[in-house]
């Protein structure tokens, strides 16, 4: 094996010993040195971005390294870079949640950077076996950080039922994962195109192993019916970390989904797109309609989120080369409104987790009127009203189905836009229109210049997609130069 | 003569054991222990694929899955040993809070 075919791998490499070392770090700093882990986690994460620019992007054509089991193309960057963003912007979140509420150790920052590894391989794989490890270490990963209030019962709660149902999920994904093995005796997702492109077949045996797949690819996303632990993990785990997993692990879900399903079994798609649609139509209605009734932000934007799951997925079921960069794109702009509305829902808890009802937003207009304005533009993407980047997102999913011939899933898409509207207008409402004695019972704004920070940059990144999308599309278009995709 | 069919049939009844156990036993314990079948199972099924086709990377794929079973193994019992330490259970109803 070359030596040289290590180097677009510098940035994994780089990124695993940066762990390695705030792991040990932490141990030796302990809570007083939480400022100078953050940083040097945050400056692991730039260099790490500046070594995928440097090393990790492609010199022309897509090429694969390490015996065919990553791929460097542009997609891979695409989601690599998303990926880093939003785990930098977690830290920045966290560092000063963790400080508040007296939860200390770097073992937080070292999480954060190896479940950012496990994504990376998950965004570059090309072999099952790759794509396994990767989603292993960033599951694994996450499930201790969903866990990391360990004396909050709740924080331990959501970490034990994560935990199962992920599991689980890995273990039918697993067995799906082993009857296209079976059938098809290879691993590698070139091999799998190349042998469905020459003899398509139906037997029972690989439909049912593509199922499986699919069935195990949507408890990741978190699409209905697999959703039942996202709404429990979400609200238990801090605030921080639940910004990461619902976008994080989300994006590199998507691009190992549209990877395998969008790219290796592409020949098969008469027969596993009635799953997808099945699946985002449900996802779609069940996650809007369940949020209306939610009294906890957090919960209110569990629910959202897996909403937002089920438009992407609309990108995926078209199977167009357009649907494919409209998941792309809707990834992008959901990661930052995402991570930027669970900021605010960050700088308003303090101890004792005030700041998770909808009923603590009360008055924020007048106490805070830029954190006020910064969360009605992030609700206004959030249910895709311009001009926001959250309506371009949606707009080019909707398109993508339409295009495909799906009238109806967009139709469903547009009529829960409109009832998801409702629930994020609440906030708005007790934000802006409740006076009085009410207005006062709402909760303060903490003080922490970081977590600000990640708000405006969210804020920013959601208006000029909104407003110029022109370079975003170029960007999310030139990800579909990827091996295996369509 | 035992086929690969066998071994197949075998594995199909583990994992539908391994998930009916995990969504039907309440004892953390005994979920981790099916959670164990349902890895074992998917094992089982890629050794003895790998050996009819006569292709390697099923059991290179097998190797990994132990060695991820380990390490979900061990985050699973960390979960259990908090969830002991501030509820004193391991049945997965009494961590039930949130459920609106």
């Amino acid at each position: 094996m070359p030596l040289e075919q290590f180097v677009p791998f510098i940035p994994e490499i780089f990124l695993a010993i940066a762990s390695f070392v705030l792991l040990v770090g932490g141990i030796g700093l302990g809570r007083r040195g939480m400022r100078p882990l953050a940083l040097g986690a945050v400056g692991s994460l730039v260099v790490t971005g500046i070594l995928v620019w440097l090393f990790g992007r492609p010199a022309g054509e897509p090429e694969v390294i390490l015996g065919g089991m990553l791929a460097i193309d542009t997609f891979a960057v695409f989601f690599k870079l998303l990926v880093l963003a939003s785990a930098i912007l977690t830290i920045m979140l966290a560092t000063g949640f963790l400080e508040r509420f007296r939860y200390g150790g770097g073992e937080f920052f070292a999480l954060i950077l190896t479940a950012t590894l496990g994504m990376f391989v998950m965004a570059s794989g090309v072999n099952l076996v790759s794509l396994y490890v990767g989603l292993e270490l960033m599951a694994l990963s996450s499930y201790v950080l969903v866990g990391y209030c360990k004396l909050e019962v709740k924080s331990n709660e959501g970490a034990v039922k994560y935990f199962v149902l992920g599991a689980m999920s890995s273990g039918i994904l697993l067995y799906g994962i082993s009857l296209v093995y079976g059938s098809l005796g290879t691993l590698d997702l070139m091999e799998i195109k190349t042998a469905l492109v020459a003899a398509p077949q139906d037997n029972l045996v690989l439909m049912l192993g593509i199922v499986l797949m699919a069935f195990g690819m949507l408890f990741k996303v978190a699409a209905v019916p697999f959703h039942v632990w996202s709404p429990d993990a979400y609200e238990g785990a801090p605030t921080p970390v639940t910004a990461f997993i619902s976008v994080a692990p989300k994006a590199a879900a998507f691009a190992m989904f549209l990877r395998i399903f969008a790219g290796a079994f592409s020949p098969e798609i008469d027969h596993w797109r009635s799953v997808i649609w099945l699946a985002a139509a449900m996802t779609m209605i069940f996650g809007n309609i369940a949020a209306l009734s939610q009294d906890n932000v957090k919960r209110m934007l569990a629910y959202s989120s897996i909403a937002h799951a089920g438009y992407a997925l609309m990108g995926v079921v078209a199977g167009t080369a357009y649907g494919t960069w409209s998941v792309l794109m809707y990834m992008l702009v959901y990661t930052f409104m995402n991570i930027g509305a669970f900021g605010l829902v960050v700088l308003l808890e303090t101890r004792g987790y005030a700041g998770e009802t909808v009923k603590d937003w009360a008055g924020l207009s007048k106490k805070a009127p830029a954190a006020a304005a910064g969360m009605l533009i992030l609700l206004l993407a959030l249910a895709g009203i311009p001009p926001t980047g959250g309506f371009m997102s949606k707009l080019y999913v909707f398109a993508a189905a339409i295009n495909a011939g799906y009238i109806w899933l967009a139709v469903i898409g547009v009529l829960m836009s409109a009832v998801s509207l409702y629930y994020y207008f609440r906030i708005v409402v007790q934000m802006y229109l409740v006076e009085g004695e009410e207005a006062e019972s709402g909760a303060e704004l903490v003080r922490d210049r970081w977590a600000e920070g990640v708000v405006l940059v969210s804020v920013l990144v959601v208006m000029a997609i909104g407003v110029y999308p022109a370079p975003f599309v170029g960007w999310a278009q030139g990800g579909l130069n990827a091996l295996g995709l369509m | 003569m035992i086929t690969a069919t066998h071994y197949l049939a075998l594995s199909l009844v583990m994992f539908t054991l391994g998930l009916i156990g995990v969504m039907v036993r309440r004892n953390f314990i005994t979920v981790l222990m099916s959670l164990e079948l349902i890895f074992n199972a998917v094992n089982l099924n890629l050794i003895a694929f790998s050996f009819r086709l006569g292709d390697l990377s099923g059991q290179i794929l097998a190797i990994f899955v132990i060695t991820v079973a380990a390490a979900e193994a061990a985050i699973g019992l960390g979960l259990i040993i908090a969830l002991t330490r501030l509820k004193d259970t391991v049945i997965l109803d009494d961590a039930n809070e949130m459920r609106s």
